[in-house]
């Protein structure tokens, strides 16, 4: 009895000893050597494997950043500054400082003021229906509201609301990785600035559809109008292909676009004000009649021609 | 003007659904149970009873309770594991013993993984192989049919543990295979599982699904044939010892399992090849269980040690594709 | 006799070819027709007509947009009113050349009498470039441009033509109309095919649910053979009855028991497949003159109050087609255009007819919608099903799982036909075909990306 254990401790002790031996050997022999920064930036990454930055993962990005020259090319929006001051920190790099980005869903259609010409009966996703056709509604620019945005996004920071049928971002836990802009086969979903204490406007429509037509599809749509484009002083609206987009960085947030919208699609988000329309109003016109009398005496100076010149504004 | 309805092709659905597939096993399995019943009387019906009430009222709460899923009561894949556990256990099999039965094959062998299609294992074997090794003496206690209007049956035990037990105890094989004739297996009239009597039955059934195109014939085949090819080989090498390829084929669970249990889809291979492998190996496994296991009868246990072998054979055997080598 | 067929996979969906007695029925020209640029496979056509032009009909409003692309002919005489985008069938904007129909004057030169013209000319260059100049495309679905399919890469031999006559898709029966109705015509412009590729063989393949159609294609062929010896060498296949014969990848494995490798086309195996509808439309371009300005539709559906083969203009609203045949029925809710098994679900009922357009057929609730998802039981029904012998189910999965495309490219999911076999037979309804379709793109996506950086 007593040998039998004896013999089957010594024969398991040698087995073990034998496979380490080879283990070791083994690990010897297929070692790869890599530079030891790269464990330590993959350290201080947020360790989210999003591909935000364009990489495979957090430790793709940290090969890619210690093999890099410079940060240029290289930066973590999920970390955002913070993170990217570590990581230069331990390169030895400089880094650029980025202005935090937000997942911005740029469509307005709600249920309400999109009616719906057609039903759909297939696999819930929004790229399967991109591929079938327009969508349920007269506009074919907008949210197909399947959610594959709240699908991809791993930080849980999208969410259907079933009463607008639209994505809605939280914007706390959005860390701006841009899987929902990929995801989105409309290409509605932007990574804009986070702006001032969040402040931030857009436009929350894409349709390049002309006025009519967006009108009779969408009662919230950017129609083309191009009241904003007139309206706006620190030329941040671009105006092409019948929508209106602003420039976030040329935007002064005075919020005149937004209380001139005729249909409501150009959103201010954050301000510690609700949005008074009329004082604004009142504002652009007393302006415009000041520039109109401004203009009239410039008109009115040099030669007396054409008294009667109206104002265009 | 209405809306139009949008979906990818195909517009058109053939008109089969697991609801359909499961009910036509469960019509399948129907000429057996009823052979059982008028065999077996009201002792089978109990057991038949107990065992699919409790398999849907045990799928019912753990789906809506526990899973907190849609219910799946509705796709009868719970009668048939019911229906396949009943078969699988003597008629004298108390009520309790039946319900834990029910409570292992669908509680654990079924709803652990995530129900319907996920499970590895049969869950009526699981159920059936759960109780045959924690109640030996219920599991054993065969009885030779009596009929539902006949005499009380008899207790016995059945050819395959009547062959066992008579082999340890030094008789002559010629002598104890000389108690059973094949019409009999095939007419229900030796003991055991009340899903094993009756050959007739069961082919019946498995006929029926074929021609319903349910099943595909290859796994049954090959077991067939590994099991008959095995037990000529044996028996001609040692006719004193081993058994014969049609007492094999008609005894114990062997039709019950071939045609029913070992061809259920969610633990069966995908692939025709695969398919063939797989009855190689529960063939082969049940032959030498019962020639050289403790236990007289192995196709149940060949059948779970197989399945287990399913994700391998998925991964291995893949169809013939088109224009590809 | 085994009934020949494609030897991997297919299932069985009920005919329902309840159009099948219809004869073709000429519709009448509607007031306006809108004509899409993009009509084929390959870059959208060039229009060459300005607003304002008068045009008349066959008068070619379009010219190729690049080498597969093909040229577009107005459908009506009248004037072009707008060149601008209109929502097409799916509801996404598309060019179209909007033109209002006054009168029905042809263009000179265009045979529109019905007198028979068996004699054709042997010069294959001449009759390459009447089919060019008359936009034929495919008809068959696929609307490849066939001047470019007729011309096959330097280096490649053709064996055989096979002309699909299968119209394996359940309810349509153009095709079958067309065959009854035009056999000798589609059997000259079968001969003129065959003399452009300069094969000794062709074969019309027609399935044995439509004897009629073979016994009348023997008939014509055995007339035809006693006029010229040009129609030696074309015979008539009977094929049992599967879905999706008509595959073209299918047809020739039943056919000639070749299979086409992955990635490649079917003159690989020496194989040229045309349908019906075009070889139709061959016959009218080289011994007519006539360009493609109509096609056959069929009107079709158990809840449509008439069912109809109609010979339609290119690019008559799909409105003016209903209307014509006594409107909406009330519990229609999905009109396809195409058969049930691959057309596509109709989004937008303003939108007009295509080229390629073979059918709209109108489903009921009950007859078209999809149940509900349940789990898989691995039933393996799906990839005895596939007529390419791939596994849907895994493909599904790996699909699902996201980020799979080197397995899913293993397991051939660029193999897939889109045929909807999978879904079809699927007893627990899982969308098979919705999911892989999106992986497939992916994966070709990524083949095609592959071959570029190699070049």
């Amino acid at each position: 009895m007593s040998t039998t254990i004896i013999w089957t401790i010594a024969i398991i002790a040698l087995l073990g000893l034998v496979l380490a031996v080879v283990l070791y050997f083994v690990a010897e022999r297929f070692k790869v050597v890599e530079d030891p920064r790269i464990d330590e930036v993959e350290k201080v990454m947020p360790g989210a494997n999003c591909g935000g930055c364009g990489f495979a993962g957090c430790r793709a990005f940290a090969d890619a950043a210690v093999k890099a020259p410079n940060l240029d090319n290289n930066y973590c929006p999920v970390g955002g500054n913070e993170v990217m001051k570590k990581v230069a920190a331990i390169l030895g790099y400089e880094v650029k400082e980025k202005a935090p980005m937000v997942a911005v869903v740029r469509c307005n259609g709600t249920c309400e003021a999109r009616p719906r010409i057609n039903d759909y009966d297939g696999y819930a996703s929004c790229r399967v229906k991109a591929a079938l056709y327009s969508g349920d509604t007269g506009c074919s620019f907008g949210c197909l509201g399947c959610g594959d945005c709240v699908a991809a996004c791993q930080f849980g920071a999208i969410s259907m609301d079933s009463a607008t049928g639209l994505p809605v971002v939280d914007q706390e836990k959005c860390t701006a990785c841009g899987a929902c802009a990929k995801a989105c086969p409309k290409a509605i979903i932007e990574l804009r600035p986070k702006g001032p204490r969040g402040m931030r406007m857009y436009v929350s429509c894409v349709n390049k559809d002309k006025g009519p037509s967006v009108k009779q599809a969408c009662a919230n749509a950017c129609i083309g109008c191009g009241i904003c484009f007139k309206t706006c002083q620190h030329g941040a609206i671009v105006f092409e292909n019948n929508v209106a987009y602003i420039d976030a960085s040329k935007c002064k947030l005075c919020r005149e676009c937004e209380a001139m919208c005729p249909t409501g699609a150009i959103h201010g988000v954050n301000f510690p004000k609700p949005l008074d329309k009329e004082a604004i109003k009142t504002r652009i016109k007393e302006r415009n009649a000041k520039a109109a009398e401004a203009a009239k005496a410039a008109a009115a100076a040099p030669a007396k021609v054409e008294p009667e010149v109206k104002k265009e504004a | 003007m209405s809306k139009l309805l949008v979906s990818p092709s195909p517009h058109i659905h053939a008109s089969v659904s697991t609801k359909s597939l499961m009910r036509d096993v469960v019509l399948a399995l129907l000429p057996a149970a009823i052979v059982s019943v008028v065999f077996y009387g009201i002792g089978e019906l109990v057991v038949l009873g107990t065992s699919i009430a409790s398999c849907l009222v045990l799928e019912y709460l753990i789906t809506k309770y526990m899973l907190k899923k849609d219910c799946t009561v509705g796709d009868w894949s719970a009668v048939v594991t019911g229906l396949l556990l009943a078969l699988n256990l003597p008629s004298s099999t108390p009520w309790w013993v039946v319900f834990i039965g029910a409570v292992v094959a669908i509680g654990v062998a079924k709803m652990t993984f995530g129900g319907l299609g996920q499970n590895v294992f049969n869950p009526a074997l699981v159920g059936r192989v759960f109780l045959l090794v924690s109640f030996p003496t219920y599991m054993t206690d065969w009885k030779i049919p009596g009929g539902l209007f006949g005499a009380d049956a008899v207790s016995g035990a059945t050819p395959l543990g009547a062959i066992k037990e008579g082999l340890l105890g030094g008789a002559q094989l010629s002598d104890l295979t000389a108690q059973y004739n094949w019409s009999d297996m095939i007419f229900a009239n030796i003991g055991g599982s009340a899903g094993e009597i009756s050959a007739l039955a069961l082919l019946l059934g498995f006929g029926y699904l074929l021609l319903r195109k349910v099943v595909r014939p290859y796994i049954t085949l090959s077991i067939w044939a590994t099991v008959a090819l095995v037990s000529l080989i044996f028996s001609l090498a040692a006719p004193e010892q081993f058994t014969g390829p049609v007492f094999n084929l008609l005894t114990g669970g062997m039709i019950l399992g071939s045609c029913f249990m070992a061809t259920d889809y969610v633990t069966s291979p995908m692939s025709i090849k695969g398919g063939i492998i797989f009855g190689i190996g529960i063939g082969f496994i049940t032959m030498m269980i019962r020639y050289f296991g403790s236990y007289p009868e192995g196709m149940s246990f060949a059948i779970l040690i197989m399945n287990a072998t399913v994700p391998l054979l998925n991964n291995w055997f893949h169809q013939k594709k088109y224009g590809r080598a | 006799m085994s009934r020949r067929t494609f030897s991997i996979g297919g299932v069985h969906p009920a005919d329902n070819k309840i159009s099948r007695e219809c004869k073709i029925e000429v519709l009448p020209i509607p007031e306006t027709v809108y004509i899409h640029l993009g009509q084929h496979i390959g870059a959208p056509a060039k229009p060459i007509v300005a607003v304002g032009d008068k045009v008349k009909v066959g008068q070619p409003v379009a010219e190729p947009g690049g080498f597969v692309s093909a040229f577009i002919h107005s459908s009506v005489s009248g004037t072009v009113k707008s060149i601008a985008p209109r929502k097409d069938l799916a509801g996404n904007p598309q060019m179209c050349i909007e033109i209002a129909a006054q009168g029905d004057e042809w263009m000179e030169g265009i045979d529109t009498t019905d007198t028979l013209i068996t004699d054709f000319p042997d010069d294959a260059k001449s009759c390459l470039d009447k089919i060019k100049a008359a936009g034929i495309v495919g008809l068959g679905g696929a609307t490849f441009p066939t001047h470019v399919k007729l011309t096959p890469p330097p280096g490649k031999k053709c064996d055989m033509l096979i002309i699909n006559g299968c119209e394996c898709e359940p309810y349509l029966t153009s095709d079958f109309r067309t065959l009854l109705e035009k056999g000798e015509q589609v059997a000259i412009g079968t001969a003129i095919i065959k003399n452009i590729l300069g094969v000794d063989k062709a074969t019309i393949a027609i399935e044995d649910n439509k004897p009629e159609a073979i016994k009348h294609m023997n008939e014509v062929l055995a007339n035809l053979r006693k006029l010229s010896s040009k129609y030696a060498g074309i015979s008539v296949l009977s094929l049992m009855k599967k879905y999706p014969e008509g595959g073209e990848k299918q047809l020739i494995d039943a056919v000639m028991h070749r299979q086409v490798a992955s990635g490649g086309l079917p003159i690989d195996v020496g194989a040229v497949v045309q349908n019906v509808a075009t070889a139709l439309a061959v016959y009218d371009a080289v011994q007519k003159n006539k360009p493609i300005v109509e096609n056959s539709v069929t009107v079709t559906g158990e809840c449509f109050p008439k069912q109809a083969n109609l010979l339609v203009r290119v690019g008559t609203p799909l409105k003016y087609i209903i209307d014509y045949l006594g409107g909406m029925p009330a519990d229609a809710v999905k009109v396809i255009s195409g058969g049930p098994m691959m057309g596509k679900a109709i989004a937008n009922l303003d939108a007009a007819t295509l080229k390629g357009t073979s059918a709209l057929l109108f489903l009921t609730a009950k007859q078209t919608a999809r149940g509900k998802e349940g789990n898989c039981i691995r039933c393996g029904k799906c990839a005895e099903a596939c007529p390419m012998g791939l596994e849907p189910f895994l493909l599904n999965r790996l699909s699902r799982a996201g980020g799979m495309l080197d397995e899913l490219e293993k397991n051939a999911v660029q193999d897939c036909i889109e045929c909807g076999c999978c879904l079809y037979s699927c007893p627990a309804n899982i969308p098979l075909l919705d999911v892989i379709r999106q992986s497939k793109a992916q994966v070709m996506g990524v083949i095609k990306a592959r071959a570029a950086a190699k070049k």
